[in-house]
């Protein structure tokens, strides 16, 4: 039988995948966006396991809203991308400096 | 070991793998197939979770949506990576120092820690008002009158985020003669509406 703590424990690594996968990219600006797709997917993944072991349907709801906030997030993602793209003929991070953060 | 707990370790396996692939890859388009080869797997874990409509509803938004748009954003758009080794050493140590960290503070806590989930009395929407209908029922019943000012923002999102990025794609191109719709309606005196006589024809 499948316990909680193997759902916790399986979206805690690839909740740190994700954060992984910020902190060491260093080509493009789309690994950053799909790791920030493997965190969210990870946040689903606990709230179901949760909604599941709690017998209880909350859980499944808000994920279906994380689900469309994520859409929503990856298009606009994409969107700003494309445009950096074409005004700055590059999206490696190391040359996005304008702001000189 | 049962059947159940075989097929979750092969899905989480395969999530884990294809996750570390994703960010480890060379080439963008990769990345983009092994997200959809761990939202696939995902998709089974929430089958093995009995929920059997989100786990469609990721195959169909995330693999179908999501990640296709990636694959169009990364097929379409010329990325020049001309990045050098020593470059991306340079942030090795960090990531690898706050992923451990990480991990390891989230796995003690979670090896120590038995949730007793039996003594929770207050649920919102406990399974039990549910029996003998399906998940995509439940969940409608649900969404539909409880949650529907939230269904109903998450449209008003889902609104903003498509206006937002079909504004932010737009552009002018200079030479390109369009349609002024405006102009055309503002003609003043030069509209004659005639009433045509059947088989007569009219004179220009």
């Amino acid at each position: 039988m499948i316990e909680l703590n193997q759902f916790l424990i399986l979206s805690a690594l690839l909740f740190a995948i994700g954060v992984i996968g910020i902190f060491l990219n260093r080509k493009n600006v789309i690994i950053i966006l799909m790791s920030i797709e493997i965190i969210l997917l990870s946040v689903n993944l606990n709230l179901i396991a949760f909604s599941y072991f709690l017998n209880d349907l909350t859980g499944q709801i808000f994920s279906l809203f994380v689900l469309t906030v994520a859409a929503a997030e990856a298009a606009i993602g994409l969107a700003i991308l494309v445009i950096y793209n074409r005004n700055a003929g590059s999206i490696e991070i190391e040359k996005i400096n304008a702001l000189k953060g | 070991m049962t059947a159940q707990l075989l097929t979750f370790y092969l899905f989480s396996g395969v999530i884990l793998i294809s996750s570390l692939m994703v960010i480890s890859t060379k080439n963008p388009v990769h990345s983009v197939l092994f997200l959809i080869l761990s939202f696939l797997n995902a998709a089974g874990l929430f089958v093995i979770l009995h929920a059997e409509f989100l786990a469609m509803i990721l195959i169909i938004v995330y693999v179908g949506a999501v990640a296709v748009l990636f694959l169009f954003v990364v097929m379409m758009l010329d990325f020049k990576t001309s990045i050098n080794k020593d470059n991306i050493l340079q942030y090795i140590p960090i990531g690898i120092l706050i992923g451990v960290v990480f991990v390891a503070e989230l796995v003690i806590v979670l090896i120590n820690t038995k949730f007793d989930l039996s003594n929770i009395q207050v649920l919102p929407n406990p399974l039990s008002d549910f029996i003998g209908k399906s998940n995509t029922e439940a969940i409608g019943s649900v969404l539909y009158t409880d949650y529907i000012l939230y269904f109903q923002l998450s449209g008003v999102i889902l609104l903003v985020a498509m206006i937002g990025s079909i504004v932010l794609t737009l552009r002018e191109r200079e030479g390109v003669k369009r349609q002024a719709v405006s102009e055309q309606l503002q003609r003043q005196g030069k509209i004659d509406l005639v009433d045509v006589k059947s088989g007569k024809g009219v004179d220009i």
